[in-house]
């Protein structure tokens, strides 16, 4: 395999006394999808900016297909795709009108830029509403527009910048399915998210930051095995928690979480595990009947609450109006 | 199909000519928004004449002009001065709501012209300024206006009221770019109509207390103004000894024009190419 498309190394940023990137390293292989999570403010949109040549690092490289972001912006603009954090579509203009507009501004002929106005329509499903002033679609339609405005040159290396935040279900499966068209025709995909599932359904590898550093890369299988497994077991009558708490302590050697409301617990394991058949035999002798006994993967919520200390974003209402904000943070 | 990006030009001559096209490019993006947006064309051709009207008619039974003459006469070059200048806030709208809606960092994002985004806005403006020009000139015709001093004084009125909307656009641009916010934008907008009022546009400034006057006399809509209507052989000419800017008031707008031409066009290409808020 060759190099990686995408190289960062050691970036900083500051912006007056907030030091948003410290020291980031990425690396992305050529045709894969990397997910980039991280809580509010851990530098993700910086990052971006930044290797889309938005704006310059303080300290650091970062090169795009052996392009330096700074030093040859110009060769790495003509490579990639940029997805900000909100729909940059012209309002006043169609959906077709949009993607001629920048058609042109690419420096297509008009007669290219028209064909490919229409395929990426087409492609994407927006052929109906292609001669609907823009101002008017629908918050998923808006982002699908803005995804396929990046796409009318062939980018080699797309950036999404949070790419369904604040969309509802049906529109972030359309978002999915588009952007997995993509890679299979060998886009290279750099994807922000604060969704963990979007992460991973999506990503190949995932980079979790936090404070503008890479705190843990890795597939998702592996991230989740950083942590072990956990054993779920749901008890026919809630009233035994105590006593079943007790009993997996001492076969799991930690602390069991209870939860009152459904009559569960669940306990991490150290690696290595344990037999369920003793589990049930333990509890059995103890008195305490199981409902429903299980090993489990670890979500990648719990991975990231583990790496960074916090929870992940609660999933905004669907409904919030997000997309249509006028944004004060662009990209 | 294979879509290529075209290499981004190494020479100058293809650096200029990728300006070009791009900011022509952004001009024929206008047209297109006015096309979607039939409403906003008619608004902006029917305004216009609507001021030509309501100016002329509600001011011109009250106002005498010193000198005398007829009010519509001497209200015409004043509004087209006025709309010369107020015009620089539609540009700075434009800006701002590209700039916040994140189409500016797109355009950034793209191999383009560095300098076409600014020179685009900026000649989009102009262009169809000279439509609600047009339509301004028909409607002063019908009310009774009319340039008196033959072809050539009437060309060089009408190519100061464009060369001072160009300049002043430039300084709309810079201010959408600083200001980077719709709704910033959208507060600043009411603030140019003050300016054009504090001058000699619609009214004489002959009985105005001496510090009202001087701050008239030197404000560059009165100039614009007066320099129109010298050069239309229009009614409201000062007569006797006022202040040099309308003196010389042909000097004083190209002067002026200048000015903010020189100031402007850098700042605002130097502002929109820097990166990393
Ligand atoms: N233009 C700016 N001026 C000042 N501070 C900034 C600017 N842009 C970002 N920051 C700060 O830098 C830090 C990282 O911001 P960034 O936008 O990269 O985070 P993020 O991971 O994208 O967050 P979110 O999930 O909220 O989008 C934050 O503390 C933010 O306040
Ligand atoms: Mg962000």
């Amino acid at each position: 395999m060759d190099d990686p498309i995408v190289v960062a190394e050691g970036l900083h940023k500051n912006f007056g006394d907030t030091r948003a990137l410290r020291g980031l390293d990425l690396a992305v292989p050529a045709g894969t999808v990397c997910g980039v999570l991280g809580p509010n403010g851990a530098g993700k949109t910086t990052a971006v900016r930044i290797l889309a040549t938005l704006a310059d690092p303080d300290a650091g490289h970062a090169r795009i297909a052996g392009h330096d972001v700074v030093a040859e912006a110009d060769r790495v603009r003509a490579l990639i795709g940029l997805a900000g954090q909100y729909a940059a579509v012209d309002e006043k203009l169609t959906g077709r009108g949009n993607l001629r507009l920048f058609g042109r501004l690419s420096h297509l002929s008009r007669r290219d830029a028209h064909r490919r106005a229409d395929e990426l329509l087409e492609r994407f499903g927006l052929m109906e509403a292609a001669d609907r002033r823009a101002g008017g679609y629908s918050g998923g339609m808006r982002r699908r527009l803005d995804l396929i405005t990046c796409l009318i040159l062939r980018p080699r290396v797309l950036f999404l910048d949070e790419p369904t935040t604040g969309l509802d279900p049906r529109s972030r499966g359309e978002i999915w399915d588009a952007i997995r068209e993509l890679v299979t025709d060998g886009t290279t995909v750099l994807l922000t998210t604060q969704y963990l599932d979007e992460a991973d359904r999506l990503a190949d590898d995932i980079v979790v930051i936090d404070h503008g550093r890479a705190i843990a890369t890795g597939t998702p299988d592996e991230l989740k095995a950083t942590i072990g497994d956990r054993l779920d077991v749901v008890l026919e009558d809630a009233a035994l928690l105590g006593g079943a708490a007790s009993v997996l302590a001492g076969l799991a050697g930690a602390e069991p979480v209870p939860d009152p409301e459904s009559g569960s617990l669940s306990v991490p394991l150290a690696r290595g595990g344990i037999r369920l058949a003793d589990v049930v035999r333990e509890l059995d002798r103890a008195g305490v009947a199981a409902a429903d006994v299980g090993l489990r993967r670890p979500t990648l919520d719990e991975v990231f609450l583990r790496l960074t200390g916090r929870p992940a974003e609660d999933d905004p209402a669907p409904d919030q109006s997000v997309e249509t904000a006028p944004a004060k943070e662009t990209v | 199909m294979a879509v290529l990006a075209p290499r981004p030009p190494t020479t100058w001559t293809g650096r200029l000519r990728w300006t070009l096209v791009d900011g022509l490019t952004l001009v024929g993006r206008e047209l297109s928004r006015l096309r979607q947006e039939p409403g906003e064309l008619i608004v902006s051709l029917v305004f216009p004449a609507i001021m030509v009207l309501l100016f002329g008619y509600v001011f011109g039974s009250a106002i005498q002009i010193p000198g005398g003459g007829d009010y519509r006469e001497y209200l015409m070059p004043g509004l087209f001065a006025m709309v010369s200048f107020t015009s620089a806030m539609s540009v700075t709208m434009k800006v701002a709501t590209d700039a916040s809606r994140g189409v500016m960092d797109r355009f950034r994002s793209m191999p383009m012209a560095r300098s076409a985004v600014p020179f685009g806005q900026t000649g989009a403006d102009v262009l169809g300024g000279l439509l609600g020009l047009v339509i301004m000139v028909v409607t002063g015709l019908v009310v009774g206006w009319q340039p008196h001093r033959g072809l050539w004084p009437t060309v060089q009125a009408f190519a100061l009221l464009v060369l001072f909307r160009y300049a002043m656009s430039w300084a709309g641009c810079y201010l959408g770019l600083v200001v980077k916010n719709e709704q910033t934008a959208d507060q600043l907008l009411p603030l140019s109509l003050p300016v054009t009022m504090l001058s000699n546009a619609f009214v004489p400034t002959g009985g105005m207390p001496a510090w009202l006057r001087t701050v008239t006399e030197w404000n560059p809509v009165s100039a614009l103004t007066a320099s129109s209507r010298e050069l239309f052989g229009n009614p409201g000419v000062p007569a006797g000894h006022t202040s040099w800017p309308l003196e010389h008031p042909v000097a004083t707008v190209l002067l002026w024009s200048a000015a903010l031409l020189v100031v402007f066009v850098p700042l605002s290409v130097r502002t929109y190419q820097r990166k990393g808020r």
